[in-house]
């Protein structure tokens, strides 16, 4: 377990580099003066000279590459030059509100997902699975911006059901809850109802119907609860997915989060901000990550075993 | 072990799929109940799947060519007598706007239309540069393996550890908006799927008995690469690439919503729906309509990509 530990934490200080090294290539290579870039066109000479001397930028490469590393290090962005502030600060503030639409939308996903999977793989080939899968495809499919959108429309604005938007209580949680948990809900469907459908060959499933159980009893008592194991990785993944897609659905639905502070700092060219929560949100990602490889490693000893 | 039918030894078995063109044979007539996801259309039904989305794919297609054509589409032209028109209404000039107008008196079909050409062109191309890359990093880490194979097996491990739209977003936002931009953007965040795909397929072939009669023959690596390994590779690597293409299409939506996708000059579907949100409560269809013919799209292309793999390649589904 000690070497899965390791292995699972190095890949994870891997994938951060791999990040962070990203983050600063394309800051560097893309043509024209970085500097010139981040501080967009109306600045003077003065303030793009002072930032080229901050960033170090006419220094050669590798050395700029070991300054920036160690700022990230230091989770020293600088500051935010619309509210000369720390940039860092600034995300560490908004992220409680991503991961708490990151957190509704996940037990939207679960409540939802799992039972019409288990609905599906009960009525298996009947109408009922048929609308299941369609609902799965459709919610894959459809624009989750444009999804938003209809609700705000439908709920908000003609049914005057639920706020459209901005921070506050559960109700307003819930529709942008249900827009990013929607792509989750469709995997987590087919997840359910394929897992079910694998394990009912099985022969404990075949004791288990040798015993006279019904066939609800069949299912719901044995069978799901082996076809619950692999939502466990997915759901660490998807989880992760949600702070990125959450960029998006934050964007429609006004919600102060960190992915609409990336938004509004990318159209304000404010990279510092820009930069600090991009490596946020992936940080989060990764460290969810490394927290499912590890539950995964104790649940199913296969796993750590296995690599 | 059974070679005449089965022609793969039983290890490859995960690994291998059925031989490119391999024809509808015994996938048409499955045995009741040999396969637990039994019920999966197949057969007519799969077969009507596949014609039914190919010919609406097909209706897109038509209209992103001939569309803009016969709807002129200019877009720094204002008409403030026709704004903000309901579906249906006869425009001063007397044409009539079937999806409407928005908050410039623009047309919305039009702008569909010429949306419709600018995110297949942007899909295509997208594919087209993700799969070059894709599925040269592939053959080349399938086929020679050591270190290269590492170190590109090792990239996308991480670029998909980490989540794709950010990189976009990040990238996009760097670059500005552009048509071209857009390519290259997710281009970077889609190759590895191509990569992963093209390795699996030329690790299980390269050690197929009809490779290794080839080198015997003499046959060198370019040769043995692309006259045996690769158009085997093929039939997996299309149906990844519709599947794709749906996926594509809906990022390029994501990011023109955003601002960060396509300039105002080339405006995209997600662009004409985010400009509709400042007027939902007065003209609902600036947004709807456009999204709703983004979505047909996407789940057509949804629709032949499974059909097309449970055709073809059932084993894709895990991808």
């Amino acid at each position: 377990m000690t070497a899965y530990l390791i292995r699972r934490t190095l890949f994870a200080v891997f994938v951060l580099w791999g990040a962070v090294t990203i983050v600063f290539l394309v800051l560097r290579l893309v043509p024209g003066d970085p500097a010139q870039l981040i501080l967009g066109s109306d600045a003077t000479q003065e303030e793009i000279a002072q930032l080229r001397d901050q960033m170090g930028l006419d220094r050669p490469l590798p050395v700029q590459y070991g300054k920036y590393l160690s700022d990230v290090v230091n989770l020293d962005f600088g500051d935010s030059y619309r509210y000369h502030r720390d940039a860092m600060d600034l995300v560490t503030e908004r992220f409680p509100a991503t991961v708490q639409l990151a957190v509704v939308a996940t037990v939207i996903a679960l409540l939802l997902g799992i039972s019409l999977g288990v609905v599906a793989a009960l009525r298996v080939n009947r109408l009922t699975d048929r609308l299941v899968s369609v609902f799965a495809l459709l919610s894959q499919s459809m624009p989750s911006f444009w999804i938003g959108i209809v609700f705000i429309l439908v709920f908000a604005r003609q049914l005057h059901l639920l706020a459209s938007g901005g921070k506050g209580g559960l109700d307003r949680m819930i529709l942008p809850g249900i827009t990013l948990a929607l792509p989750f809900i469709a995997i987590l469907i087919r997840l359910t109802r394929s897992g079910l459908l694998d394990v009912v060959h099985e022969n404990y499933i075949q004791t288990a119907r040798a015993k006279g159980l019904s066939e609800r009893v069949v299912i719901l008592r044995h069978a799901v609860r082996n076809a619950l194991i692999p939502i466990v990785t997915v759901t660490g993944i998807e989880f992760g997915k949600l702070l990125g897609g959450a960029v998006i659905i934050e964007t429609v639905f006004a919600w102060p989060g960190v992915g609409r502070l990336l938004i509004d700092s990318i159209s304000a060219r404010d990279y510092n901000v820009v930069q600090a929560a991009i490596l946020m949100i992936a940080g989060g990602f990764v460290l969810i990550n490394l927290v499912v490889d590890i539950l995964y490693g104790y649940l199913d000893p296969r796993i750590r075993l296995g690599r | 072990m059974d070679r005449t039918t089965g022609q793969v030894p039983p290890t490859d078995q995960a690994l291998v799929a059925p031989p490119a063109g391999d024809p509808a044979g015994p996938v048409d007539t499955p045995p009741p109940d040999a396969d637990p996801l039994a019920g999966r259309p197949r057969g007519t039904i799969g077969r009507l799947r596949i014609i039914g989305s190919l010919v609406v794919v097909a209706c897109y297609v038509v209209a992103a060519v001939v569309g803009p054509i016969l709807l002129q589409y200019d877009p720094v032209a204002t008409d403030l007598k026709a704004r903000l028109q309901p579906p249906g209404t006869r425009l001063p000039d007397g044409s009539l706007a079937v999806f409407g107008t928005d908050q410039v008196g623009q047309d919305v079909l039009a702008q569909m239309m010429q949306g419709a050409r600018v995110s297949i062109t942007v899909g295509v191309a997208t594919l087209v540069l993700a799969g070059l890359i894709g599925v040269t990093a592939g053959l080349v880490s399938g086929y020679f393996g050591g270190w290269l194979d590492a170190v590109l097996m090792r990239l996308a491990d991480v670029q998909l550890t980490f989540p794709s739209i950010l990189l976009a977003i990040f990238i996009a936002s760097i670059l500005g908006p552009s048509v071209v931009n857009v390519v290259i953007v997710l281009s970077i965040s889609n190759w590895v799927t191509f990569a992963r795909v093209t390795r699996s397929q030329v690790l299980a072939l390269k050690e197929r008995d009809y490779v290794d009669a080839t080198r015997t023959l003499g046959a060198g690596t370019w040769h043995l690469i692309t006259r045996s390994i690769l158009p085997a590779s093929i039939a997996p690597i299309l149906v990844v690439a519709t599947v794709e293409l749906g996926h594509v299409i809906l990022a390029e939506a994501s990011l023109s919503f955003l601002g960060l996708g396509t300039p105002a000059s080339t405006p995209s579907w997600g662009m004409t729906i985010a400009n509709g949100r400042d007027y939902l409560s007065n003209a609902w269809w600036i947004s709807t309509i456009p999204g709703i013919g983004l979505a047909i799209l996407v789940i057509s292309f949804g629709v032949l990509g499974d059909a097309l793999r449970d055709r073809f390649d059932p084993r894709l589904r895990s991808m």
